[in-house]
């Protein structure tokens, strides 16, 4: 779903090979690395642990949350593989609007 | 947790066991580890306090909702649920969703086309300084002590979780909410509302699931509840099964006899005053818009959110009406009685109930989940306070009032140093919300008053050009009085100080004020405007409908995406979902 995508015309920046991520890095691998571990370690709590069964009604509540949790990490981790976020390296600025006073952009060489 | 030994400590409300510290800690570990990663993207102060608009809709989107869903949200709502029962998903449902869709589809083309940074800004170019002081300062004051309350909320869970003392958990929880949003601005905030939205979700859908598979599933639930209200004694005031098992009318959670009234004021005053003022001028919630990266995503931020705001109830409510049932002390109180214990160690409170029934069914392991889940929430809602406030801030009255025309750096390093500023004074806000919790309620509610007068004011003057800018402030004033006036008047707006003139109590007199406060505005505005001067088209443009040529306020881009990705449509399939929901509850 990300929206990036809609520059179909040939970045140049893109020809060199050069990759940018929207914000430095993918939220979606954060997501799915940090949901895969809790996944694993509810998984082996559900196999190994005190299942506890009194409490949750005779469910293994830790094993089937951690299929689903480490099931959500795997879809994670295939998105954001699958689709990579790419912005071009310049972002157009904000506009300067004489009706306030804007911030003056630093004058940057990249 | 042993670093704290020497430290004197209560009895923890819930026993944790060393899996669930690892699973707590991983948490605490992701955040940071956002914050530090955002860190290397900020360059520019509108990185820090915008995000460079570079976030796609999906992330904005769930941030929108997260930010949202902090304390008041979780602990509150479910607490209403466990005493009202299923008509508290009003507050989502007529509440949130249709104000939410209204802000994507008719309001967030003014507010991302205009390139405002912020609400207030809206609020000046619009109608100028009186209006924008106004608006900034009330902004500014009530997100610190929003953010108090938060903190102390946080602070009381951790107390009541590990029994560490409320001061050391205050200062921890202040430090790491500062110290991912001075590192990476609102990105880090928003990136770690996203991550928090997750971890809230893998947290409550088990609490839930359980939960209902212990009552017997939704059945055994209505059951189970239809029971204990035959059972209880009359003199605890339990609403009957008919109105805590059916959304519509309402009586319980309006708190008005009369079911025709209940159903006007929950649509009237709770679904289009409160909430549209709430969800639409909020600059916490906007701001997660303003940050997306086209105008097409600002508009689908709120809608996307929509979709994840209409099954929140489902892990909120119904765990609440489930505690009510199945945790022995949620039902004694219920039924009247006053047991002792809950997270304050003054009594069980209705706000104590997600915790018990934590409690009660987890095992450990998700027990650890469904901790660091409630933190995450509580984290959130103080972290969106303050990116927020540090924004206004530093825009809103730093550079338009004090120091203008400065470098970028510069406002940067305000941005920076307000965070600081603001946790510390949260700190603090904290400690006053800890001695006089009543009264935070209060202010809090006090606050909400802005928002109704501040719905009435943007939605005049976006489609009215007449309307002046002395309209602006007067308005907007005298709204905001009415509607302390009003609860002055009603029976417990504002507790024992009010006067119980009108004969309104509860969340039902709440309604009535930002009503009155709504229409008050409204026709003061449009009076005052009769006779005072206009501003001229040229400085309309973009900021009023008429004045603004329609295709400054679609995105050209979105034609010629497929149209599960364009706003109308996807608003459209959220208003008949939400319909559907009304009619199935």
């Amino acid at each position: 779903m990300s929206d990036q995508h809609r520059l179909d015309a040939p970045d140049p920046d893109e020809q060199r090979g050069q990759r940018h991520t929207a914000g430095a890095f993918d939220i979606r691998n954060f997501i799915g690395a940090l949901l895969g571990l809790y996944g694993l370690i509810l998984l082996v709590m559900g196999i190994f642990g005190d299942q506890s069964l009194q409490k949750t009604g005779g469910v293994n509540a830790n094993l089937w949350a951690g299929i689903v949790l480490l099931a959500m990490s795997a879809f994670f981790f295939v998105w954001a593989r699958i689709k990579p976020i790419i912005v071009p390296a310049h972002v157009e600025p904000v506009d300067d609007d004489a009706a306030r006073p804007a911030p003056k952009r630093r004058p940057s060489g990249d | 947790m042993h670093a704290l030994a020497g430290l004197p400590t209560a009895d923890a409300l819930i026993s944790a066991k060393p899996v669930d510290y690892v699973i707590i800690a991983l948490y605490f570990v992701f955040v940071l580890g956002i914050g530090v990663m955002a860190r290397r993207a900020v360059s520019d102060s509108i990185d820090f306090f915008l995000s460079g608009r570079s976030l796609p809709a999906w992330v904005t989107g769930l941030a929108f909702i997260s930010a949202n869903l902090g304390a008041v949200e979780i602990m509150g709502m479910s607490a209403n649920g466990a005493e009202l029962g299923i008509s508290t998903v009003h507050y989502f449902w007529v509440g949130a969703i249709p104000a939410m869709l209204f802000l994507g589809v008719v309001m967030m083309p003014f507010y991302y086309g205009s390139k405002v940074r912020s609400v207030p800004e809206f609020m000046f170019r619009r109608f100028g300084t009186g209006a924008h002081l106004v608006n900034a300062i009330s902004f500014a004051v009530a997100q610190l002590l929003i953010a108090g309350v938060n903190l102390y909320l946080l602070g009381s869970i951790v107390h009541a979780l590990l029994g560490w003392p409320l001061w050391v958990a205050l200062l921890v929880a202040a430090a790491i909410v500062l110290s991912y949003i001075t590192l990476g601005g609102l990105s880090a905030a928003i990136y770690n509302e996203v991550l928090q939205f997750f971890v809230i979700v893998a947290a409550l859908l088990p609490l839930t699931l359980i939960g209902l598979h212990r009552v017997g599933g939704y059945q055994g639930l209505k059951d189970k509840v239809t029971e204990f209200a035959t059972s209880a004694p009359a003199s605890a005031g339990v609403p009957p099964a008919e109105q805590q098992l059916h959304s519509w009318p309402g009586q319980a959670l309006s708190g008005f006899d009369s079911p025709f009234w209940s159903v006007v004021g929950i649509v009237f005053g709770l679904g289009f005053v409160l909430s549209f003022g709430y969800w639409t001028t909020n600059f916490v919630e906007v701001q997660r818009a303003m940050a997306s990266n086209s105008m097409s995503a600002a508009r689908k931020t709120p809608i996307i959110g929509s979709f994840a705001k209409m099954f929140v109830p489902f892990i909120v409510i119904i765990p609440g009406m489930v505690a009510a049932v199945l945790v022995k002390e949620i039902g004694e109180l219920k039924a009247g009685g006053t047991p002792p214990g809950g997270a304050s160690g003054e009594g069980v409170k209705y706000n104590d109930s997600l915790l018990l029934l934590m409690r009660d069914i987890l095992p450990n392991g998700l027990l650890g989940v469904a901790i660091a889940g409630l933190l995450a929430a509580f984290m959130a809602g103080m972290a969106a306070n303050i990116s927020a406030f540090n924004t206004v801030f530093s825009y809103d009255l730093w550079q338009r009032y004090i120091r203008k025309d400065h470098s970028d750096d510069y406002y940067l390093r305000i941005g920076r140093l307000a965070t600081v500023g603001a946790t510390v004074i949260a700190i603090f806000t904290a400690t006053i919300a800890s001695s006089f919790s009543n009264v935070m309620d209060y202010l809090q509610s006090l606050f909400g008053f802005f928002n109704a007068p501040l719905f009435a004011t943007f939605i005049l003057g976006m489609f009215w050009k007449r309307m002046t800018a002395t309209a602006g402030w007067v308005g907007l004033s005298a709204g905001t009085l009415s509607a302390v006036l009003v609860s002055f008047l009603s029976e417990d707006g504002f507790g024992s100080a009010s006067l119980g003139v009108i004969p309104l109590s509860g969340q039902g007199a709440a309604f009535v004020a930002a009503s009155a406060a709504f229409v008050v505005d409204i026709v003061l505005s449009v009076g005052v405007s009769l006779v005072t001067e206009p501003k001229t088209s040229a400085e309309l443009r973009g900021l009023v409908y008429s004045e603004t040529p329609s295709e400054e306020l679609v995105d050209p881009e979105e034609r010629t995406m497929p149209w599960y990705r364009r706003t109308l449509p996807l608003a459209g399939i959220s208003l008949g979902l939400v319909i559907i929901l009304n009619f199935l509850f």
